[in-house]
Formats: C-alpha cells, sequence, structure tokens
C-alpha cells in the first residue's frame, strides 16, 4: 500500500519532469501518451485505495518520505497522508484529472506546445496530490502554492495574448494575498502549539480553547486567530468573496484547465483545507462565523453576477464560486461532511459543464460569446446531452420523496438542511440558509439560461461569427481559414468519452456515496478524518427539517428553471432586450459588483503611487540628496576632478584606492601598538 | 600553523602570480587571455574543491570553531583563522559562485582580460578571508580590502556610468568602515585582545556596547545594504558588468549579515536586544518600501537590485529574531539569496550580452526564440518570490516564522513581501520574456549557448536541492545557531 500512494503522488511527477524537460526530443505523441498513462495509472490506483478505504476498512496511515524542513521545534516531512480525506480527494483529483489529461489529446490537437500543456497539467496534479495528502502544514503550503503556480503557468499558456498575461499575474497575486494570511496562520499554529505536524497538532487544542494569543498589538482567542488567518488562505485559493477577482479572469487559459483547475480540484483546495483543519475549526466559533458569512455571501454574490454574463466560461465560473461559497458555509456550520460531498459531486458535474462547454467552443471554432450561439443541440448532440445531464445535476435536480436525484441534489440539499438546523441557533447559519434557497434559484435560472442560449432557441452562429477572431491568438489563426465557413461540428471522441465518463459521475456520484459521506455511515466511512465537537449534532439534526425545507430547492429551482425558459425560450429575444435597456442593476450584475474598478483605483494604484514616491521622492530626493550627490555636490571641485580621472588612466583609482586602504591600515596598526 | 583554511584563502592568489607572470612574459593578445582565463577557471575549481572538503570534514556536532590556525604575525598582531557552522558555508557559498563568474565572463569581457581575471582573484581571496578571521584586525583587513577588486570591477569593466557608481559605493562603505574602525580600535583598547572567540565571552559594559553596536552596524548596514542606506546598491548593480553583480548580490551583501551574527549579536548582546525594534522596523520598510519601489522599476537591473534590498530585510529580521527559527532562516536566506540573485544577474546578464541595453521596455516575448533561456529564468523568478521547493521558500518562511516569535507586527508587515515580491518579479518576467515579440531588433536573439547552459546548471540544482532537502544546510549550522542563541539568551538573563 505504501509503494502504491507513492506512485499514485510521484507519477504524474516523474511525467511532468518526461514531459516538461525531454517533451521536444521525444515528441507531441508520446509526451501525451506519458503523461496520460501515468494520470491512468495513479487514477487506477486511487479508486483502488478509496474502495480499499471505504470497504475494506483501511486504516489510516501516513508514509514518510524525507524530512523537509527541521529546525528545532520546527519540524516538517514529505509524507503522504492517507486517511477519509485524502483519499477522497485522490480520487476526485486523479479522475478528474486523467480524464482533463485524454480530453486534452483532441482539445489541443492544434496547438504547437503541447508537451509543455501536458507538462503543467501533470506538475499540476503532483502539487495538488502533495497538497491533499500533507501531514504538515509546510507541505501543505507547499502544494497550495505549487498548484498556484501551475494554475499561473496554465492560466498565461497562450503567452501572446496579453489578457491571457495580465489574468496569470492576478491569479498569482490574489492567490499570494490568501498565502499572506495562511503564512501567518502557520506561524501563529507553530509559536502557539510548538509544532506544524496535524498529527501532533490536533489533539492539543481542546485543552487550548481559553488561550488568549497576542498578535499585532490586540489579544485575541487564539484558535479563532489561527483559524481566521488559514482561512484567509482559503479565501484566495476557492475565489471566496473579496479575492475572488481572480477566478473569472483565469478563464483565459484552456478549457481543460478551467475544468481542472478553476472547477474540480484546485479552487476546492480551501474547503478541503477548513475540513481537514475541522479539529481546530470546532473550537474556534467566530472563525466559523467567518467562514459562513463569506461562503454565504459568495454563494449569492457570484449567482448574481452569473445571471449577466455572456461569456460561456465565466457563467461557469461565476457559478464555482457560487458553489464553493456553497461548501464554506457548509463547513462554517459544521457540517464538514457535507461540504466534502459536494465538493466531490461538484468535481464531477462541474468538469462536466466546463469539459462541455469546451466541447462547444471546440465545435464553434473558438467562439466563446454565447449570445453568437443558439439552437447546437443539433449539431452537437452528445454534448448537448451531456451538458443537461450536467445542468440537471448543478441544478440539484431530485425528489425528495423518493430520495432519487442527480449528484448534486443529494449534496446540496444536505448543505440546505444542515444550514436549516444549524440556523435555528445561529444567525450566521440562518442568514446561510436563507441565502443557500436564494442562490439555489439564480443558479437554476443561470445554469438553464446557459443551456437555452447555448443549445436551444435560433442559431445566431451564421453572420457575423469572425467576431470570434478577436478571441484568440496564432497559435489558433489555422482555425480562421477553415472555421467559419462551416457548420458546428460535434467533438471528436477523444473529447466525449471523458464527458460520458463524467457524465456518469454526475448522474450516480451522489445516489451511490450520499450514506457513506453524510448519512448513517458517515462516521464509519470517515474514520476521524473529519472531526465534530461534542456539541456539534448538525448532521442529525438537519434530519429534523421539516417538509418546507426539504421540498424548497426543489420548488425554487423549478422556478429558476421557469423563469429561464420564459426569458430565453418562450420570449426568446426578452434578454437581449433587458441587456440592452443597460438597467442599473443590469449594469451592476454585468460589472460584477465594479470590483475590479474599486480594486484597481484602489490598491493598483496605491502601489503605484507609492512605488514613485518612495523611488523618485525617497530614494532620489531624500536619501541620495542628503547623502552622497549632496556630498559630491558640496565638494564639487571634487567631482570635476573625479571626472577627469575617468577620461585619464583606470589605474589611477587603482592606486588612490591603495593609497586610502593603506592609510587606514597605518592608523589602524599605529593605534593598536599604542593600545597594547 | 596554517592549514586548509589559509590554503583555501590563498589559493586564488597563486592564480593572480601565474596570471601576472602570464601578463609580463606572454604576448598579449587573444591567445595570452585565454590562457588567462583557463587558469582563474581552475584556480577557482581548485579553491571549490577544497572548500567542498572543508565542508564535507566539518564536524558538525560541536558549536566550536574548527580547523584554527594561528599565528603570530607583527607589531603583535596574531594572524588567527578558523571557521564555525555561521561561516563555513559562506566560504563554500563564495568559492562556489567564483567559477561561474569566471565562465560567465569568458566571452563578454573583451578589455584587460587579465586584470579582469586577476581582480576577481583577489576578490575571492579577500572574501574567502572575511569568513575565515577570527581576529578583528585581520577580519577588518579583509573586510576592508575586499572593496577595493570590487571598485575596480565596476570602475573599469562597468557601464557609462560606473564612475558615479563606483564612488556611491565607496563614500558609503567608507563611512561605515571609519565608524567600524574606531569601535575596533576601543574594543582592543578595552578588552586587551583582537581575538574573535575571545572577544565573544568578554562582557563589554552595556553602555559601551551601545556605541560598539551602533558603529558595527553602521558598516554592515551599508552592505547589506538596509534601508536608508542602500542607494548605492541599485546604481552599482546597474553599472557593474555581470559577474560583479553576482559577486556583489552573492557575496559581499552577506558579508554585513555574516557580520551581525558574528560580532554584533554575540559580542554586544545586551545592546542587540535594545536595538532590536530598530533593526526590524528598517527590516520592514526595506521590504515594503524597496518593493514597491522595484515594481515601478524600467531598467532590468536596478528592479532585481532592489529586491535584493528587500530580501535582505527578510536577514536582518531574522538575524535579531533571536530565536533558532529566525538566525537559521537568516543563514539559508543569505545562501539562498546568493544563489538565485546571483542567477538572476546571470539571467539579465544573458540578454544583455546579446541586446546591450537593461531596459524593460526594450524586451518582450523573448520565449518565442529563447523557451530554454525562458524556462531558467522563469524558476529563477520563482525563487525570488519564495515559490516553496525553492531554496527561496525556506528562508522567507524561516525568518517571517522567527521574527513572529519576537514580534508579530514585524512578521504580519514583513509577511506583505510575499504579495508585493510576486507582483514586482512577476510583471518583470511578463514584459520581459511573455508576450509577442514586437521589436525587430530581437528577431534573431539566440536562445542559451552551452557555456551558459553550464553556467546555469549548477545554480539551478542548488535551487531546487536545497528547497527540498534545506536541512542539509541547518545540519551543519545548527551547533553554531544553538550556540549563538543560547548565548545571547544567557547573556540578557545573566
Amino acid at each position: 500500500m505504501e509503494q502504491l500512494v507513492s506512485i499514485i503522488v510521484l507519477g504524474p511527477l516523474l511525467g511532468a519532469v518526461i514531459a516538461g524537460l525531454f517533451g521536444r526530443r521525444i515528441g507531441d505523441i508520446a509526451s501525451q501518451s506519458v503523461t496520460t498513462g501515468l494520470l491512468l495509472l495513479a487514477c487506477g490506483l486511487s479508486w483502488y485505495v478509496f474502495s480499499q478505504w471505504t470497504w475494506h476498512h483501511l486504516e489510516a496511515f501516513t508514509v514518510q518520505l524525507a524530512s523537509f524542513i527541521n529546525v528545532g521545534d520546527f519540524q516538517s516531512n514529505w509524507a503522504i497522508r492517507i486517511d477519509g480525506l485524502s483519499a477522497v480527494m485522490l480520487v476526485v483529483v486523479t479522475t478528474v484529472s486523467a480524464l482533463v489529461h485524454m480530453y486534452s489529446w483532441g482539445y489541443m490537437a492544434d496547438d504547437d506546445s503541447r508537451p509543455r500543456f501536458f507538462a503543467y497539467l501533470s506538475l499540476f496534479t503532483f502539487a495538488m496530490l502533495a497538497l491533499v495528502t500533507a501531514a504538515d502544514f509546510m507541505q501543505l503550503f507547499f502544494g497550495w502554492e505549487g498548484v498556484g503556480l501551475a494554475s499561473y503557468l496554465l492560466i498565461g499558456f497562450w503567452f501572446k495574448k496579453p489578457t491571457a498575461n495580465a489574468a496569470a499575474i492576478k491569479a498569482f497575486v490574489v492567490n499570494r494575498i490568501g498565502d499572506f494570511g495562511f503564512a501567518l496562520g502557520i506561524m501563529t499554529v507553530f509559536w502557539a502549539y510548538g509544532t506544524v505536524q496535524f498529527a501532533e497538532l490536533f489533539p492539543l487544542i481542546a485543552a487550548s480553547t481559553a488561550r488568549g494569543w497576542e498578535f499585532a498589538g490586540q489579544t485575541w482567542h487564539l484558535v479563532d486567530l489561527a483559524c481566521v488567518l488559514l482561512f484567509i488562505g482559503a479565501m484566495g485559493k476557492s475565489a471566496q468573496f473579496f479575492l475572488h477577482t481572480w477566478l473569472p479572469d483565469a478563464m483565459e487559459g484552456p478549457t481543460p484547465v478551467s475544468a481542472l483547475i478553476h472547477a474540480a480540484t484546485m479552487v476546492t483546495a480551501g474547503v478541503y483545507m477548513v475540513c481537514l483543519l475541522s479539529p481546530m475549526f470546532e473550537y474556534a466559533p467566530v472563525a466559523r462565523n467567518v467562514v459562513t458569512l463569506i461562503g454565504a455571501v459568495t454563494a449569492l454574490f457570484a449567482a448574481t453576477v452569473g445571471l449577466a454574463q455572456n461569456d460561456i466560461k465565466r457563467v461557469i465560473a461565476y457559478s464555482t464560486c457560487s458553489q464553493l461559497g456553497y461548501m464554506f458555509f457548509a463547513a462554517g456550520v459544521g457540517a464538514y461532511q457535507a461540504a466534502m460531498f459536494h465538493l466531490f459531486t461538484h468535481a464531477f458535474f462541474k468538469a462536466l459543464l466546463f469539459l462541455g462547454a469546451g466541447s462547444v467552443i471546440h465545435g464553434m471554432h473558438h467562439e466563446q460569446d454565447m449570445r453568437r450561439m443558439g439552437g447546437l443541440w443539433k449539431h452537437l448532440p452528445v454534448t448537448y446531452a451531456v451538458m443537461t445531464i450536467g445542468t440537471l445535476a448543478i441544478t440539484g435536480f431530485g425528489i425528495p420523496g423518493i430520495d432519487l436525484g442527480f449528484a448534486g441534489f443529494y449534496s446540496k440539499d444536505t448543505i440546505i438542511e444542515a444550514a436549516w438546523a444549524a440556523g435555528r441557533d445561529n444567525g450566521f447559519a440562518l442568514f446561510a440558509f436563507i441565502v443557500s434557497l436564494l442562490a439555489a434559484g439564480l443558479t437554476a435560472f443561470y445554469s438553464w439560461r446557459l443551456a437555452f442560449m447555448t443549445f436551444h432557441g435560433t442559431p445566431k452562429w451564421g453572420a457575423d461569427a469572425h467576431h470570434a477572431a478577436d478571441h484568440h491568438d496564432d497559435a489558433h489563426a489555422a482555425h480562421d481559414d477553415h472555421g467559419h465557413a462551416h457548420q458546428p461540428h460535434e467533438s471528436p471522441w477523444s473529447m466525449l468519452v471523458p464527458l460520458l465518463l463524467l457524465a456518469v459521475g454526475a448522474l450516480a456520484a451522489g445516489y451511490v456515496f450520499v450514506e457513506n459521506f453524510v448519512g448513517e455511515a458517515q462516521a464509519e466511512f470517515w474514520r476521524g478524518a473529519i472531526v465534530n465537537g461534542p456539541h456539534n449534532h448538525v448532521l442529525h439534526e438537519m434530519h429534523d427539517a421539516p417538509g418546507w425545507v426539504i421540498w424548497a430547492p426543489l420548488v425554487v429551482s423549478g422556478l429558476g428553471l421557469f423563469g429561464a425558459w420564459w426569458v430565453y425560450i418562450a420570449r426568446e429575444g426578452m434578454g437581449a432586450r433587458i441587456a440592452a435597456k443597460r438597467g442599473p442593476l443590469w449594469i451592476f450584475l454585468y460589472n460584477k459588483w465594479f470590483f475590479d474598478e474599486l480594486y484597481e483605483a484602489t490598491f493598483v494604484r496605491a502601489a503605484r503611487f507609492l512605488g514613485d514616491l518612495f523611488w523618485k521622492g525617497g530614494d532620489q530626493k531624500l536619501i541620495d540628496g542628503f547623502g552622497p550627490d549632496g556630498v559630491s555636490a558640496v565638494s564639487l571641485e571634487v567631482g570635476k576632478r573625479a571626472g577627469r580621472l575617468q577620461t585619464g588612466y583606470v589605474y589611477h583609482y587603482a592606486f588612490v584606492m591603495l593609497l586610502g586602504v593603506a592609510g587606514l591600515l597605518s592608523f589602524a596598526l599605529y593605534a593598536f601598538s599604542r593600545g597594547g | 600553523m596554517l592549514g586548509i583554511l589559509s590554503l583555501i584563502t590563498f589559493l586564488p592568489l597563486a592564480g593572480v602570480a601565474a596570471i601576472l607572470a602570464l601578463r609580463f612574459i606572454g604576448k598579449p593578445g587573444e591567445k595570452t587571455d585565454t590562457v588567462g582565463k583557463w587558469i582563474a577557471l581552475a584556480t577557482t575549481l581548485a579553491t571549490l574543491a577544497l572548500s567542498a572538503k572543508l565542508v564535507v570534514d566539518f564536524d558538525t556536532t560541536t558549536a566550536a570553531f574548527q580547523f584554527l590556525e594561528e599565528v603570530p604575525w607583527f607589531a603583535g598582531l596574531t594572524y588567527r583563522m578558523g571557521v564555525d557552522g555561521i561561516s563555513v558555508l559562506f566560504v563554500l557559498l563564495t568559492a562556489f559562485l567564483l567559477p561561474l563568474c569566471i565562465l560567465a565572463s569568458w566571452k563578454t569581457i573583451q578589455t584587460r582580460v587579465l586584470e579582469y581575471m586577476v581582480a576577481f582573484l583577489v576578490l575571492e581571496a579577500l572574501v574567502i578571508g572575511v569568513f575565515c578571521a577570527l581576529d578583528l584586525i585581520v577580519f577588518y583587513l579583509f573586510f576592508e580590502a575586499g572593496l577595493v577588486p570590487m571598485f575596480l570591477i565596476i570602475g573599469i569593466w562597468g557601464g557609462k556610468n560606473r564612475v558615479y557608481a563606483a564612488f556611491k559605493f565607496f563614500l558609503y562603505t567608507l563611512l561605515g568602515s571609519v565608524l567600524m574602525l574606531a569601535a575596533i580600535l576601543a574594543m582592543i583598547g578595552i578588552s586587551g585582545t583582537s581575538s574573535v572567540p575571545e572577544l565573544m565571552t568578554y562582557h563589554f559594559d552595556p553602555a559601551i556596547q551601545t556605541w560598539l553596536w551602533l558603529a558595527f552596524f553602521a558598516s554592515f548596514a551599508v552592505k547589506m545594504p538596509m534601508w536608508p542606506v542602500h542607494t548605492w546598491l541599485p546604481d552599482a548593480h546597474v553599472e557593474a558588468p555581470t559577474a560583479g553583480s553576482v559577486i556583489l548580490a552573492g557575496i559581499l551583501l552577506k558579508m554585513g549579515g555574516y557580520g551581525l551574527m558574528r560580532f554584533s549579536i554575540p559580542m554586544f548582546p545586551q545592546a542587540s536586544h535594545l536595538f532590536t525594534p530598530l533593526v526590524f522596523a528598517l527590516s520592514v520598510i526595506a521590504i515594503i518600501y524597496t518593493s514597491l519601489v522595484a515594481f515601478r522599476q524600467t531598467d532590468i537591473k536596478k528592479l532585481i537590485a532592489y529586491s535584493s534590498v528587500a530580501h535582505m530585510g527578510f536577514v536582518t529580521m531574522g538575524i535579531f529574531s533571536g530565536n533558532v527559527v529566525g538566525e537559521q532562516g537568516a543563514i539559508f536566506q543569505m545562501l539562498s539569496h546568493g544563489v538565485i540573485a546571483g542567477a538572476l544577474f546571470l539571467c539579465v546578464g544573458v540578454v544583455y550580452d546579446r541586446m546591450h541595453t537593461r531596459e524593460i521596455a526594450f524586451y518582450g516575448g523573448l520565449v518565442n526564440r529563447m523557451p530554454f533561456y525562458a524556462a531558467v529564468f522563469m524558476l529563477f523568478t520563482m525563487g525570488n518570490v519564495g515559490l516553496p521547493g525553492t531554496s527561496g521558500f525556506v528562508g522567507e518562511i524561516l525568518t517571517m516564522t522567527g521574527a513572529y516569535g519576537a514580534s508579530t507586527w514585524t512578521a504580519a508587515l514583513a509577511a506583505t513581501g510575499v504579495i508585493l515580491s510576486a507582483v514586482y518579479a512577476l510583471s518583470l518576467y511578463r514584459r520581459v520574456v511573455f508576450g509577442e515579440m514586437t521589436n525587430p531588433a530581437l528577431a534573431q536573439i539566440d536562445d542559451l549557448n552551452w557555456r551558459e547552459v553550464v553556467v546555469f546548471a549548477p545554480l539551478i540544482l542548488s535551487t531546487l536541492y536545497l528547497g527540498v532537502q534545506p536541512d542539509i544546510v541547518f545540519n551543519i549550522t545548527g551547533a553554531s545557531v544553538d550556540a549563538l542563541v543560547g548565548a545571547w539568551r544567557a547573556a540578557l538573563a545573566g
């Protein structure tokens, strides 16, 4: 078993190294085969580990690979930690990654740097696996920033596009803002508990709940402080409110990247971290309220913005942001299991939606604007079918009475019920519960809006489709030659097979695993990987939910569906008319609540201003003015002589310097012999 | 008895003698220059081999000075050499970077080639001497004499404004030196010894410590350099030839940090404690202020120079944290920065050699013709940003963690540096490497040649290896750092 999990984690790294270093030599096909093959192997082994965990009572264990940073009490190691949480994450990461590798054979077929692309994908997978199997904060942070690097490289994969480069930097920098908090959280943990090892840390928490901690001049409740700081990291990585602005821009990357990194895996790392740290968060009531609040606000905010976007990928990006909000407030109300369950099901249907969108974009010759689509179901029947499954899954379609539905039905309804249960005595949770219903309606609206604008209605892709040329770079110029004269076409099998497999997940992942993740068997399934405090019975209490709570999600998502149908099918053109009016609400949503403008006007401009001020005012005027330049101005004559020397013989300098040093030396020796 | 330390220190001078002999015997010309380069390379490689042996033979279980040498000199002076865990790796770092400097200059230095090689070999001897010296006077001689070759390297082989830069460099460092010299004389006068190990256990009166500390600090702060005495560095870097920048950033800056750990803290513990808030403030200002300035630079080298100042802010913060984590982090950060900043300056050198400009705006889209260069530059950019997996991360996280133990404000403010470093480093990379290649002057630019690959390969390997297995450093520095921290605490308690 130890070798098995080592292969899972290190295999993708090997693939990345081979494709990255030798890609040019061994060629495209070999690079793709090696990386994809190793990922398929890792995926198969991960499912084996997961099945052993779920059905054969595999014991949790940790493989110590090597030492990492060991200084005094600061002890960290390279390790592979296998428990309930990491077993779930292993299958999520390797499954989506393997399918995305496969899919990219077709999607990236025309790209001329495929080895680099596959190397980055595998590198990402390795970093993500290192993250989820970390046994201490240092390896967690390594994986955390490693996936950030891969994300940066992949968003900027088409490096000739200025927008892609800007988006890549934005992603990295905003994540760094989160990591700023994360790093301070780790330091707090280290100085408060004297360890960065999870296994040593967690048992110490319960006894320290009354401890105060001084940070930045204030005294805080220790566990709350540590958890809030760590959560700032999660906010960055999982694109939560305030730190969300990078995720929509990240859609500049190739679509398989969006599916793997910016939907199914990396952005869920924040949720994973909060669940992993449940032994801490359980004793941090304030921090949990923060998590609940931020998660709920994000869920609602992103859903509203998603209503008004026209780029197919951006709609799904905001949808991801919103769903991550659901996961966070689930964890915030104490239902970590539900958060992980939604993470698990979401990975399937969101990857499905993204890869389906990629199939549409591919079929539409790199058109991403939904206003130029319509009526595509006839031309992309398989994509249409799987996208519909994905849409049903994300809107949480299912019948509560007989407990049968798509994957999202099980996980999302669990979260809503948990929020209801916790909301009976916690205002933040109550707020989250109300938001969860509102956002469920909005989710249904924008998801069906996407489906209807893309696949139904009258085709709008005939006349002016060459507009698409704006979107892509030279690497894709080849499409322009033949692209727009043709009909939209269905994608090749290399792309459809991953879609079909993900559709199976979107259909069945909820039904099959609901008992294990959040049902009666949950304690047995997680086996201590998730800790619920003595007063946290939210998973039990949610079964007290009355009928209206249980049926409400279906009703609101039905309303959303109906609304989308009314606006985009029954009264086709109504959506465009609403947009054309440029109402204040529409402008507010279309511009994403003006966050980018706000940040540009404050932080970005302040950084530029201060940089110039310190440079030209501080360094040049003040420091140099009073310092060396002032000195030289006073002794202008000396300066002139120095200027003359410059044109003269360089050895003069050496001579003068040596004289100076010799003079100093003589003085030193003289003084010493007198003193001694 | 003279031993391996003197051998390592003065071996480069044997190369100097050989090159000087060549200069007077050989016919001036390209052939003679080539022979001179080979002599220099062979000498630096031999020094590296000996330094490696030194580290291998180093006893990691003790904090005591090792490979001691003590020879009566003249005028009552004693020549004392020795290394401990704090200094031994700086000897290795110096010996490691020098052959790379020689190689990096192989084709780019066309004038006064032999003199150039001599300057570098002399510099190597003096810098290694700084790290091995265990006598105040001997240390001071090496420390100050090291200025001369650096001054010459900038003044003779530098760019257009080299005289201004060399002047500024000299003015600043001289100011610090004079004060330090006065302090050294006072220390000898008071204690009656110039032996570093003896002085480390000598208890100076706290009131006197304050003055001595300030005098030493003036010198080391300029060398580091710390804000606000940093403005000589960007100019010196911009004008220095590539290899000069490598040595400047890679080694000379470390002499300041080394000095603080070798002298200021063990010899003036009360004063060090007293001034810790000042050092923290200056460190934090350096990190934030120079990072913002770096962000606005239009010259590649200036940008990296300013980022060096910011990174040295982490070092001073770690040194004064007063705990093992911070001190270890500071040493590691110095070693790591020596490798990464050196490599970044070499990256600038690669394009400067080809295009003879360092203007960021001139470049853009280099990846289209220089994919290997782009990959190498990316790696070191990430090292500069402190990405985990590179050595840059380990030093940053440990110095911040160490500082957190002493002052949470300091750690919190310094941590903004991890955001700002991403801003300036990635925007530099984007403007130089990514994008379309629009400048026609770049159309024929070539990727790395084999000589450049040879130069970069050891730096790449070190950056990654130290990033993944930093313990190799901590095992060597551990005992001495423990002793340093223990002695400081004991001094404050007692």
